[in-house]
């Protein structure tokens, strides 16, 4: 009978309870946490994941997050005909749509393995000492971290969520709902507290947080705190704007096109924090590999100009409104963030399904900023700049602008213009104060992220996501776009969930 | 005082019977007849004696004989396993059918389907009231799918056990396709049982809920006997997709996109019949020579086969070589016997490149099969640029060239396969009564195969830019299993009454290691090993009794105690009882002499089945398991890559699986027999389904896992019928019908007994959607669509569907369940009608209720003509039904659920018998196979197995000449 009793023999799998007999284990679970931002499993692109879907790369947080931030805004339009897709841009979903059901799947995956590392830490803490002991308990600190990121995006996109921590063991318990703005103070009070414990600025290794990746991420929630708690904080969003920018370690890049290029890993000036990628070792159809090959179609060059020989998918371009608003020239010869591919695309679009109407935004590419190709032709080396200094400022200039405490208008003013100077290669798309207002910073803030999954919170934050002040192609599934209801301004909670958890409520008007 | 007994036997057809014991009963006194059947006992006690005579596969004769001096005693021997049809096969041992407490149904040889089966799925097909089986596509050799009664299980397996020769076997398809059925040679089996009920099914617990297909071979026969058989055929393809030519396709495309030049620019000017190119007509031919005796006091069979028969899809081929051997030596004057089987198998497979089945109905049909490219090996390839440069690079996405897909794919694998058992049956010489039973057996496998591809093709550009493909796998499996009983039979004449007991010990162990490589053709960019080890084992504890009160009524009691290492210690184990009872009505005196009912009998059983068979090789859903990523999978941190390291998603106390059968079963012969069958009601009810649910948010490490949620129900009639239609010397015909209706719905699917929980299966091509889905209240894999709008003359209108929670939004809030993939009634009807040395039989199949998904149909749209990424693509017919050109998701929409009943004649058949000439008995004969099917479906093929139809493999109609030779 003792047969019964089988353990695992192939090598790949150990159990729960000898896996950290190993010390490596701790830095190979370190980078899983890190590794759910971009992959979908155990096997390169497919083949062991941890959320099943018919097609594993939409299990990917990138791809998750994209396309709920920009696919349900004028930033972006899709071709495929995929109906969770067309729900999206045309603000009709339900609790049933596949892309909400797998974000908020991946979000909770990605929870439940920082829980455990947390709790892997805290149980076998105590038999280490010294220069491990200092390095396990670092890994703690950014499993934190990425929790409270994750969090972050839950908060932001659905509200109201499931709450667990590393007190939750797995198992076969339905966890507690936690208000979306208790959830604020949970993100706060661990940001702030894991910035103390984080490497200084630019001290940690390459693709890992430091301080001033949780100081950006503060910034970013108290300007959206309003949103998330109904009281403004944009004093504090300000003061974690200075954080970064006074760590003395940043600086804008000199050139916007190279930030989204395969070689951005070697950008530490602008970049924060990236999520990395390589075409060899770390492989995806849900990370930057979907947002450069979903964008590519038409009469672009998948080779040589975005060296993906293996072929775009025809998938995603710019709306009309997008391009007309925010780019008075969209030629890129004077604002140089118009990175947009035109020839044989119609401005318009009167067939979502038709790729060649409608711009392509040509911004993100496998190709170095000298000219070569990416390693390898399906897999991108093109890291995502998960936070870069320019959010920064325009967090500050924004907090400042709505009357955010210890605001110098004119260092908002000087910050925006860097960007300016950037972009414009020089002082001729700078603006002056009279300028600088909301509309323009929300235009600013388009220009500057489009593709860089902030547009559906930064449209939320000015009121423009849904309502009729803002009008897109398509917006309410109408080609010329209509007013969408406000319940859309926070996802559901997925049909799947509700069903399972008695102690979820769903949100208003779904 | 003492005499002799001399004397001859004689089998049933007055032939002498070499080797047969004959024994004086009670007295320590035998011998074996001669090779003339002669025997003689000396030295027996004068007086009133019984002289027994017994030969294995035939009845035990019983002889009172008056010993004084020299007397002569003549036997005839009945067959026994001749008559198989009269003798069932039930685990761990035997029963004369009549005795059969359980729902049973047999076919044996004689009655399999004739011509050109190469597999045995292929000859019962049709044959069996309540049994269900499908071929998943029309490659010779290939597999099907087998549902009795209905499946019992949401994601464990709903296949049924499959026994041969008492030897439970692994029935995982291995690597290269070919399931466990194909490796044995139809010839080779002399019958097949199917255990329906859980009277039937309980000896085998743990593994019986989906019921259990026992296997028995032929055996060795007592005097030498050869025979050959061969069938040669020729396969065609029925029907071809009806798809446009190419001026259809020019004329659609140019009157869709008129004025688009970018479009209609990309015609070309052949047209080219790409099915036509991409078919054939495939020869095969089956070989099977077998010889079969009694060496001295062995009897054997030894068979050799061949089958090496192309498909009608081009390259394919399958190529099957067996041998079989089975010997049944007994010794210690019959007390022990012994059985020993040894299997063999070597099966080459082509299975070539069938995604150009497929790429056959979209290829542009203006385009050429070659345009003279040199880049991509002169076969017309999309290319970018509007297609006016023929060596750019390629579409990747656009379909590829079907006849390069086959010329350049070498996609071939090799199965090895071995399965033997020797089983001891040792009779008690002090107690005749009892018998130890010992059976041990191996099931050991080897596949190895390959899957690759020239470079400077356009379908493997990806991910490395035409570098072609290696890709190699390979995969090992080593079952091992040992059985031991006990079975004690006892006839208690005082009470009228007879006892028949077994209790037994069962264990086994299933192992499977596995490598694969990939990578382009140069190997520059090699794809991490897929390499797994994986094992379970299953230990049990079984006892039947049977009880039997004159003749008449019948008890049996069967239990079995399972345990399997897949679950966790304190849920490992379950209990499966069952119990039976049967009534011989005809032996009661009020019917005992009625010539009209010959035959009836009365079951009644109730047990429970369990199932922990989690596919996949699952073995170790319970444990909390880390797993580290490939080198395709790691992460950068700082400068060093790192091999992740994940906790996987588990249910610790996940367990069995329940089913409880009820059934009540008639057992009926009308007018001497001439007219006989059964008739069963059932109702299975499983709970504790495993079922691959979804956890809730935060509290596991997978989004989905494997647990113990939802109930099930199948309900169900089955009616056999068999009738002598005309009985006369040279002139019969046999007629044999059966009709079965199955019920299936799901009563409970989560843990908190939502309702409306639902779980989307059934992916399906092109998008990220599903079809299908699992709903409290309906039958298993519904279909879940939008419900289409038409206008007044009946067009769908496009992307209109019926706003279904009246919410103002057509949204995936709207989808509905409507209809289900598998059959509600099933028919089969089989004749042979022999006049003189003619024969004709022929055999088909009804299948009412069952509804497939149109999938090419779904994919077909005029928008599908022409795709933004820069290529045309031809369409079916089907598209000109819709003449959608801009809709956002047709293809889930309930127009496509297409009613798919359907009636198919499987099988006619001409044979003639050759006048014996000496001892050669030769026949020769003359067949269809896939005659024809009547079918109001629109797709090229009614019958899809789980009812997806998405340009499968067609069914080839078969000729076939076959000649048999007995000696």
């Amino acid at each position: 009978l003792k047969d019964l009793d089988v353990k695992p023999k192939d090598p790949k799998i150990t159990t729960s309870a000898t896996v950290f007999d190993k010390p490596e284990a701790y830095k190979q679970f370190l980078a899983k946490l890190y590794s759910t931002l971009s992959l979908t499993g155990q096997k390169g692109e497919a083949g062991a994941p941890e959320i099943s879907a018919p097609d594993e790369g939409t299990t990917a947080f990138i791809r998750g997050w994209w396309n709920a931030q920009e696919v349900t805004t004028d930033e972006c339009i899709n071709a495929w005909g995929d109906g969770g897709l067309v729900e999206y841009h045309g603000h009709i979903w339900s609790d049933n749509n596949d892309y909400i059901k797998l974000m908020y799947q991946r979000l909770f995956i990605n929870i439940s393995y920082c829980n455990e590392m947390i709790r892997a830490v805290n149980d076998n803490v105590g038999g280490l000492s010294g220069a491990q002991k200092t390095e396990i308990d670092a890994y703690q600190a950014e499993a934190r971290f990425l929790r409270a990121y994750y969090y972050f995006c839950a908060m932001d996109l659905y509200g109201n969520v499931p709450f667990v921590t590393e007190a939750d063991k797995p198992g076969a318990f339905l966890p507690k709902q936690i208000k979306r703005a208790d959830l604020f103070k949970y993100v706060e009070s661990e940001l702030k507290a894991v910035a103390d414990l984080l490497p200084q600025p630019g001290a940690n290794e390459y693709a890992r947080a430091d301080r001033a990746a949780a100081w950006t991420l503060l910034s970013r929630i108290y300007l959206n705190a309003q949103v998330y708690t109904g009281t403004a904080m944009y004093g504090d969003c300000i003061k974690y704007a200075n954080e970064v920018i006074g760590a003395g370690k940043y600086s804008l890049h000199g050139k916007y096109p190279e930030l989204f290029l395969a070689d951005n890993d070697k950008i530490k000036d602008e970049i924060i924090m990236p999520i990395a990628s390589s075409g060899a070792s770390s492989r995806s159809y849900g990370d930057v590999t979907f947002i450069i090959h979903a964008g590519v179609g038409g009469s672009e060059d998948a080779a040589n100009t975005f060296g993906i020989a293996s072929g775009g998918w025809g998938g995603n371009r710019l709306t009309t409104a997008f391009v007309n608003t925010q780019f008075a020239d969209p030629s890129g010869n004077t604002d140089k963030r118009a990175i947009f591919h035109t020839a044989g695309q119609t401005l318009t679009i009167t067939h979502p399904t038709v790729f060649t109407e409608g711009y392509l935004s040509a911004k993100w590419k496998n190709i170095t900023s000298t000219g070569a190709q990416g390693g390898n032709s399906t897999f991108v080396e093109t890291d995502f700049p998960l936070f870069r200094l320019a959010e920064v400022y325009l967090n500050y200039a924004e907090a400042t602008v709505r009357g955010g405490a210890g605001g110098d208008a004119g260092k908002a003013l000087q910050y925006v213009n860097a960007l300016r100077t950037r972009a414009y290669e020089g002082a001729s798309g700078n603006i002056n104060s009279g300028q600088l207002n909301l509309d323009f910073l929300l235009q600013e803030r388009g220009r500057e992220f489009y593709w860089e999954f902030q547009r559906r919170t930064d449209l939320i934050r000015f009121g423009k996501f849904t309502g009729g002040s803002l009008l897109w192609d398509f917006k309410g599934n109408v080609m010329a776009g209509v007013s969408t209801d406000a319940h859309f301004n926070i996802f559901p909670i997925p049909a799947s969930d509700m069903l399972l958890n008695n102690n979820l409520t769903q949100n208003p008007g779904y | 005082q003492s005499g002799t007994i001399t004397g001859k036997v004689v089998d049933e057809n007055n032939l002498p019977l070499p080797a047969a014991t004959v024994v004086v009963k009670g007295k320590s006194i035998s011998t074996s007849t001669d090779a003339n059947g002669f025997y003689k006992l000396s030295n027996v006690p004068a007086g009133a004696q019984t002289v027994v005579i017994s030969f294995i596969g035939y009845k035990n004769q019983e002889n009172p004989v008056n010993v004084s001096g020299a007397v002569s005693l003549n036997g005839q021997l009945e067959p026994s396993t001749l008559a198989l049809n009269e003798v069932a096969v039930i685990g761990y041992g035997t029963v004369r059918k009549s005795d059969a407490t359980g729902a049973i149904s047999v076919v044996t040889a004689k009655d399999f389907n004739r011509g050109a089966v190469n597999t045995i799925q292929d000859a019962i097909v049709g044959k069996l009231p309540g049994v269900v089986i499908t071929s998943t596509s029309g490659a010779p050799g290939n597999t099907s799918t087998i549902r009795i009664r209905g499946g019992a299980s949401l994601n464990a397996s709903n296949d049924p056990l499959i026994v041969i020769d008492n030897v439970p076997i692994d029935n995982t398809a291995l690597g290269g396709s070919a399931n466990i059925l194909n490796t044995i040679n139809p010839n080779d089996v002399e019958n097949i049982t199917v255990l329906k009920d859980a009277s039937a099914t309980a000896i085998y617990g743990a593994r019986a809920s989906n019921g259990v297909l026992l296997i028995t071979t032929k055996r060795g026969s007592k005097e030498l006997k050869l025979n050959y058989n061969v069938t040669t055929s020729l396969s065609v393809l029925p029907k071809q997709v009806d798809v446009y030519t190419g001026d259809e396709f020019r004329d659609v495309v140019n009157k869709v996109y008129a004025g688009n030049t970018a479009v209609t620019n990309l015609l070309g000017t052949a047209s080219t019949d790409w099915q036509k190119e991409i078919y054939q007509k495939a020869f095969g031919q089956d070989h099977n020579l077998s010889v079969s005796g009694t060496a001295k006091n062995l009897p054997y069979r030894v068979a050799l086969g061949y089958n090496n028969s192309d498909g009608i899809l081009k390259t394919y081929n399958f190529q099957r070589t067996t041998l079989a051997i089975g010997l049944d030596p007994s010794l210690l004057n019959n007390h022990l016997n012994i059985h020993v089987n040894v299997k063999g198998l070597y099966n080459l497979n082509n299975f070539a490149e069938q995604s150009a089945v497929g790429n056959a109905i979209n290829y542009d049909p203006t385009k050429p099969v070659y345009n003279g490219n040199t880049r991509w090996r002169g076969y017309t390839t999309w290319t970018d640029k509007g297609n006016t440069n023929i060596n750019g690079d390629p579409v990747t996405l656009a379909p590829a060239n079907p006849v390069a897909q086959l010329d350049l794919t070498d996609n071939k694998s090799t199965v090895r396969r071995s399965i033997g058992n020797a089983q001891f049956d040792y009779k008690m010489h002090f107690l005749p009564e009892l018998r130890a039973n010992l059976n041990l057996a191996y099931d050991y496998a080897k596949v190895f195969g390959h899957n690759n591809a020239r470079d400077s093709t356009q379908w493997v550009y990806i991910p490395v830019v035409a570098g072609g493909r290696l890709s190699n796998y390979e995969e090992s499996r080593k079952n091992q299993l040992v059985d031991f009983y006990f079975n004690y039979v006892k006839d208690l004449k005082a009470v009228d009454s007879r006892l028949d007991a077994t209790a037994g010990y069962s264990w086994s162990h299933f192992y499977r290691e596995g490598h694969g490589t990939s990578s382009d053709i140069k190997m520059t960019a090699p794809q991490p090993p897929n390499d797994y080890i994986t094992e379970y084992y299953l230990i049990s504890f079984f006892g039947r009794l049977n009880y039997t009160f004159k003749d008449k009524y019948q008890l049996t009691f069967t239990v079995r105690d399972d345990a399997t290492s897949r679950f966790a210690k304190d849920k490992r184990w379950g209990l499966f009882p069952a119990g039976a009872f049967t009534w011989r009505i005809k032996d009661e005196d009020f019917l005992k002499n009625s010539n009209t009912v010959s035959d009836l009998k009365l079951r009644v059983s109730y047990g429970v089945t369990g199932q922990q068979d989690l596919n996949n090789g699952n073995n170790y859903p319970y444990l909390a398991k880390f797993t580290v990523s490939d080198q395709t999978s790691r992460y950068q941190l700082g400068d060093t890559f790192y091999n992740t390291l994940r906790p996987d998603g588990y249910d610790a106390n996940i367990k069995w699986e329940t089913t409880t059968t009820t059934n009540i079963g008639l057992d009926y012969g009308f007018l001497n027999n001439r007219l006989t069958g059964t008739i069963d009601y059932y109702f299975r009810k499983t709970k504790d389904l495993l079922s691959i649910v979804n956890a809730a948010a935060g509290t596991n490490f997978a989004a989905t896992v494997l647990t113990n949620v939802g109930n099930m129900e199948n309900r169900g009639l089955e009616l056999g019928l068999n009738a002598v239609v005309i009985s006369k010397k040279d002139f019969s015909w046999n007629l044999s019908y059966n009709i079965s209706y199955n019920k299936n719905k799901i009563t409970r699917l989560s843990l908190n007994a939502n309702d409306n929980t639902i779980i989307q299966v059934g992916g399906i091509s092109g998008t990220f959607n599903t079809i299908q889905a699992q709903k409290v209240g309906s039958p298993l894999n519904s279909f879940y669509v939008y419900q289409q709008i038409y206008d007044s003359n009946g067009k769908p209108i496009e992307d209109a569907y019926v706003d279904r929670n009246n919410d103002n939004v057509i949204n995936s809030s709207d989808l509905y369940i409507y209809k289900k993939p598998d059959p509600t009634v099933q028919m089969g009807i089989n004749s042979r009608l022999a006049y003189k040395d003619w024969d004709f039989a022929f055999s088909g199949r009804l299948s009412l209720g069952n509804y497939n998904y149109n999938n090419v149909a779904s994919g077909s749209t005029y928008r599908g003509l022409y795709s933004s990424l820069g290529y045309i693509a031809n369409q079916t017919k089907a598209a000109e039904e819709t003449q959608f050109t801009t809709a956002l998701k047709t293809n889930m929409s309930d127009f496509y659920i297409q009613k798919a009943s359907y009636f198919r004649m499987d099988n006619v058949n001409l044979g003639y018998n050759v006048p014996k000439f000496n001892k050669l008995k030769l026949r020769v004969s003359a067949g269809v196979q896939n005659v024809f099917v009547i079918t109001k479906y629109k797709g090229l093929d009614p019958e899809i197995s789980g009812g997806l139809d998405n340009n499968f493999f067609p069914r080839a109609r078969i000729y076939q000449l076959g000649l048999n030779c007995t000696f």
